[in-house]
């Protein structure tokens, strides 16, 4: 019983990072730009959140220095889409590449590294409950914040007239612009909120999950969630429980090696990855479902006025 | 303040000069970062751009990693035209490594002695075959279930990746091998047959060679590569011509999974003649850079691959003679994406100058 | 009527792109409460100047003066601002979202969403425009989206209106409402700029005509003092070219379609049920309708880049074709020009040698190569026999103008020599002197012997060319009747479904549900 709550612990917070960088790419893909730049985003902000925390000692100030990365690195991204057109496919891969590159680089100093010990978190009273305190309670606050995140984003879209127009603006481009909103800089905005959150999941895994800095320490994160928004059919609240879905298959391998499951422990460590291919499969075997729920411009270059 | 002006058709002189800006750019960058990291920028950039090609023994290296560069990038070049966005040829260059590896193997295991010119061709096969069955599982997904060929190939290179650890820690680990991850050393019977002496360079650069011929002809000037950038070009197009979708969609991956397990199969035959977690140094994203910024052309992509080998292989020297992290390769080769596909806007726009808010007011 | 200070005035207003000046020079002037006609072919300038009003584009030089005053107008928030208002012909509506929140995002930020919703439901009962608020767009038929588009306009309180080719998407009794409430708008003292090369339509509502010919002003005139020939002589500068249309026997059938249904492939298509219809070899038979009834689904059946209709469903020469491919079907004759040329019926970064082997196939040798000195030789000589103004054989499709291109596929498939040759809106977006030349193609090659099913939202047109007409109406299709026996007021009717009532029905008999455009 108590293992099965530390796995729901274990999964919240497994999740978070996912759950953010999903809610980041949602925005992102809302206004109709596919940033496969994901990974690439994650890494810098990363290294950049493990460095901030290593020479600070504040898990905080290193979530801004994660936030700032993955803006700057999706600020380039969103010049290079946005103003000179270029395709977003191959420009989010350049970017996931550079980034790994960059990270592998910038962080060959912090390799080995640790970071200040951190004090436990806990949420008083609720945390003393018997089984839901260790399974809900004890997490770090970003688990929370990301909770959070996903209903404010929710009321953001779906309430809001601000959300409606980045809605329409995902939709119909052209028709945003013949009405005067200036579609590239509502595009540039999703683009660089989505950078800030996927900038702070970075940075929460080196900070706090792991918490420490490896070349390729987001290990196809950034990816999945990116699978995580088509399967999520572009909404916060099913992002966010996807997300614990991912985490959760991740956390199994560890419980299944805990509970003395003879598989050899390389073949475990593909369960996320599978999991993933077969999320993507099951989800996108209706076309015409995916068409009703995905932003209708996504992917598709926009070239106001000729 | 800039405009970009549409051009009214793509610019040819720009498809050309675009590479190159992109690459002298870059050079610029690279030198400010060595200054920024205190080395002497004309050290670093010799080392990255002189060194690998100075000297018969140098430059048969950047012929060797070049190798499996330019082979990846003709199949995705292939893709990539018919806009299928296949980015897993990392793992189907693992694939082909583990198939072929894994019949060099039963060959060194088993006791049967034949001549390298049975054996490598058998390994080749080997390589393609096991490329195209991993892409093979992408085309699949994507024509039955719509997934996104993006995220399933992708995926697949972390399992392929786990399951190359497997193999090397697990069932194949050498015996005698203390221990460490890796398999066997094939037997000298299963090597590819060296092509310069006192070097290693194998056949498989010639085999290259041929391959750029027959796709440059399978690209420009074969129906079926006609149907396959169609389709890339404008989907309705390609269905208003009646040219099928799923057609271009398998001939798209299998083709360059093939090429990536060709290209695994002969790193893991050629100079590395056994299995270990390092088959690939990341070719098969590396690939990826060489296929844009050879402008997805056979020919552009043998330039294109000398180049990033060069940058491979400074990489390595950088690290031995200037003390450089060998991670400064990564980031030259995504700065050059970057700028490349920036300078690519000036092919299909023209930069003009407009002076700012052009009047509504002038009474005549 | 005297008034002494024009609502809006253009003082030589001139915008240039590059290689073409697209406006050279242009005056006029717009009353308050006046219906103000704005003439002209395609790439007369009419979209640039409308653009250059609303704030869209700034003008090179030149003047804008409102109630006198000079104004700069910079984008389509000052131009609201000022009170001018705009109906798009490409609708800018988002499918997703509902009429009230589509309305909302056209108007002023300070309203709230149900503020709006009211003031939609006050403004579509003034004037007689039906709009449900909470109905998601994707759900309203084409008619009735322009009405939201009208609503949104309207809710601005605007002194001048501008419609761009309003009536382009409408049954000539959805047109007469339409009129109905621009005269009461009129009425009101709102200004209208009615942009349009329909010259029976400028005749029939509008007080005052500007004529634009190659972005300059060819004539100011009181349309209702006008002829169409007088008005066609200033639009392009002489009568429209008569067509020679000689009376033909019709051969034997070759296309025969029974009984097509096909469920849409997407949410936001039509239905197709229980059609039925034939065309003959050396006949013209027109389908009318107004788009969005189930034309592309139906071009898409039978050119077979749909290929799911029910065996049998569709014959040519007798033999089966409903499952065949669209290279199958065109090894047997049949040859489609599809209505969007950018993009499908051409791929707009090849070149015209390139883009012949879309549907002519002879270049490809048995070895699966390609000889580009075949696709050369072929492009240039549609370009020499069809005239088409191109750069050469190696010219990017993109490159040329839309007349030209649309001129080259047609001649590619007019080339092939078909037994049947489908074409869907063959003079859309066309100059006048290429759209003649097109229709002339069509009737020469009907002359020789083929059978030709010409799809077109411009009645005119298919009075013009066809021997029959039928009408596709919510994805039925009508019986046919002879182009002689007919009128613009009976297809009109039939367009909305009407045809079981007319009278003239003989032949399918299907459900009757009224259709409301």
């Amino acid at each position: 019983m108590n293992e099965l709550a530390l796995l729901l612990a274990a999964t919240l917070a497994s999740g978070t990072p996912l759950a953010l960088a999903g809610l980041g790419l949602l925005l992102n893909e809302k206004s109709g730009v596919l940033n496969l730049g994901a990974e690439g985003m994650m890494l810098v902000a990363a290294v950049a959140g493990f460095a901030v925390a290593f020479h600070t000692g504040n898990d905080w100030v290193a979530f801004g220095a994660g936030a700032l990365a993955g803006m700057a690195m999706a600020a380039i991204f969103g010049w290079l889409v946005i103003w000179l057109g270029t395709n977003q496919y191959a420009t989010g891969l350049a970017l996931s590449l550079f980034g790994g590159g960059f990270s592998a680089f910038v962080g060959v100093n912090y390799v080995g590294k640790k970071l200040a010990a951190k004090s436990a978190f806990e949420v008083p009273i609720l945390a003393d409950l018997p089984f839901v305190g260790p399974a809900l309670f004890k997490q770090h606050p970003m688990t929370y914040i990301a909770i959070g995140l996903t209903i404010a984003i929710a009321w953001f879209l779906y309430r809001s007239r601000a959300g409606l127009v980045l809605r329409a603006v995902g939709e119909s481009p052209e028709s945003a612009h013949a009405l005067g909103y200036r579609v590239r800089l509502i595009r540039l905005g999703a683009v660089l909120g989505g950078g800030a959150l996927c900038g702070i999941a970075g940075a929460f895994l080196s900070v706090v999950y792991a918490p420490l800095w490896v070349e390729g320490l987001v290990a196809g994160r950034g990816w999945i969630a990116l699978a995580l928004t088509t399967f999520a059919t572009w909404r916060p609240a099913r992002t966010l429980l996807g997300a614990y879905l991912f985490g959760g298959v991740t956390m199994l391998q560890f419980y299944l090696q805990g509970e003395g499951v003879e598989i050899a422990s390389q073949l475990l460590s593909m369960l996320p990855y599978l999991a993933t291919i077969v999320v993507l499969a099951l989800i996108s075997r209706d076309p015409a479902w995916i068409r009703i729920n995905m932003p209708a411009s996504l992917g598709k270059p926009f070239h106001p006025g000729s | 303040m800039f405009r970009l002006e549409a051009r009214p058709q793509a610019s040819p002189a720009m498809a050309l000069v675009s590479p190159l800006l992109a690459l002298a750019l870059t050079v610029v960058m690279a030198a400010a970062l060595f200054a920024l990291l205190g080395k002497n920028p004309w050290s670093g950039l010799g080392v990255y751009f002189f060194e690998p090609l100075n000297g018969r023994r140098q430059m048969t290296e950047v012929a060797l990693k070049a190798t499996p560069l330019i082979l990846c990038a003709l199949g995705l070049a292939v893709c990539y035209r018919s806009n299928v966005w296949n980015i897993g040829a990392e793992g189907q260059f693992l694939l082909g490594a583990i198939t072929a590896g894994g019949v060099a193997l039963w060959a060194t295991t088993s006791g049967i002695k034949a001549s390298p010119w049975v054996w490598t061709p058998l390994l080749m096969a080997a390589g393609v075959i096991g490329g195209m069955g991993w892409a093979a599982i992408v085309a699949f997904l994507r024509d039955r279930f719509n997934a996104s060929e993006i995220l399933v190939s992708l995926m697949l290179v972390y399992i392929a990746q786990q399951l190359m650890n497997y193999l090397v820690f697990v069932p194949w680990k050498d015996p005698a091998g203390f221990n460490f991850p890796q398999t066997r050393t094939f037997d000298a019977m299963t090597w590819l047959p060296n092509l310069v002496p006192q070097s290693r360079l194998h056949i498989g650069f010639v085999v290259t060679l041929v391959l750029v011929a027959l796709f440059w002809i399978f690209i420009f000037r074969s129906w079926r590569g006609f149907q396959l950038q169609v389709g890339g070009l404008a989907p309705a197009a390609a269905r208003y011509a009646g040219f099928s979708a799923r057609t271009a969609l398998w001939t798209a991956l299998l083709v360059s999974g093939g090429m990536a397990g060709l290209a695994g199969a002969m790193e893991a035959a050629g100079p590395l003649r056994q299995l270990t977690p390092h088959v690939s140094t990341g070719y098969g994203f590396t690939a990826i850079i060489v296929c844009f910024v050879g402008r997805l052309h056979p020919v552009g992509i043998v330039l294109s691959g000398i180049l990033l080998s060069m940058f491979l292989i400074g990489g390595e020297l950088g690290q031995s003679r200037l003390g450089l992290p060998n991670a400064l390769t990564g980031v030259f080769q995504g700065l050059l994406l970057f700028i490349l596909l920036a300078c690519d806007t000036l092919i299909n726009y023209r930069v003009r100058w407009q002076r700012s808010s052009a009047s509504a007011g002038t009474a005549r | 009527m005297s008034d002494p200070q024009p609502l809006l005035a253009l003082r030589s207003i001139v915008k240039r792109y590059p290689g073409v000046v697209a406006v050279g020079g242009v005056s006029l002037e717009v009353a308050a409460g006046q219906i103000h006609a704005l003439l002209g072919e395609n790439g007369a300038g009419k979209s640039t100047l409308m653009k250059v009003i609303y704030g869209a584009v700034r003008p090179d030089e030149g003047q804008v003066l409102w109630n006198g005053r000079a104004v700069a107008i910079r984008n389509p928030h000052e131009a609201r601002a000022l009170g001018i208002s705009m109906v798009f012909q490409h609708f800018s509506l988002f499918d997703t979202l509902t009429a009230a929140e589509n309305v909302w995002l056209g108007v002023d930020k300070s309203l709230s969403l149900a503020e709006v919703t009211r003031r939609v439901t006050q403004v579509a009962a003034d004037y007689g425009l039906d709009v449900e608020p909470q109905r998601p767009v994707h759900t309203l038929s084409v008619g009735e989206r322009q009405r939201v588009e009208i609503v949104r306009a309207l809710l601005t309180r605007p002194k001048l209106l501008i419609l761009d080719e309003p009536t382009s998407v409408l049954t000539p009794q959805a047109v007469e409402r339409l009129f109905v409430t621009l005269r009461k708008l009129a009425s009101e003292g709102c200004s209208i700029v009615y942009i349009s090369h329909k010259l029976d339509e400028i005749r029939a509502l509008c007080h005052h005509c500007t004529v634009l010919r190659g972005g300059k002003v060819t004539g100011a005139v009181d349309p209702t003092q006008e002829t169409n020939a007088s008005l066609s002589r200033l639009m392009i500068g002489a009568e429209p070219p008569a067509l020679k249309h000689a009376a033909r026997a019709a051969g034997d059938v070759v296309l025969e379609v029974r009984d097509l249904a096909l469920e849409k492939q997407d949410q936001f298509g039509m239905n197709l049920a229980a059609i039925g219809f034939a065309v003959r070899a050396g006949e013209v038979l027109g389908i009318a309708g107004v788009s969005g009834n189930g034309q592309q689904e139906l071009m898409a059946a039978l050119s077979g880049e749909d290929a799911r209709a029910a065996p049998g469903s569709i014959r040519l020469f007798g033999g089966d074709i409903a499952r065949a491919s669209a290279s199958a079907r065109r090894a047997l004759g049949l040859h489609f020009v599809p209505e969007e040329r950018l993009g499908r019926g051409a791929v707009p970064s090849l070149s015209l040698a390139q883009n012949t082997l879309l549907t002519r196939t002879a270049a490809v040798g048995g070895s699966g190569l390609i000889s580009t000195g075949e696709t050369a030789r072929l492009a240039r000589h549609l370009i020499e026999r069809f005239k088409v103004k191109a750069a050469g054989a190696g010219a990017a499709a993109k490159s040329l103008s839309g007349g030209n291109l649309q001129k080259f596929i047609v001649g590619r498939e007019i080339d092939a020599d078909p037994k049947l040759l489908i074409v869907s809106q063959p003079t859309w977006g066309v100059d006048v002197g290429a759209a003649a030349q097109i229709r002339g193609e069509i009737l020469a090659l009907a002359d020789a012997g083929c059978a030709v099913l010409v799809v077109s939202e411009e009645l005119e047109e298919l009075f013009e060319i066809c021997d029959r007409l039928v009408v596709i109406a919510k994805g039925q299709v009508s019986p046919s009747v002879a182009t002689s026996e007919a009128s613009i007021e009976m297809i009109g009717a039939w367009m909305s479904g009407l045809w079981r009532e007319s009278g003239r029905a003989h032949g399918a008999q299907v459900g009757g549900t009224h259709v409301q455009a």
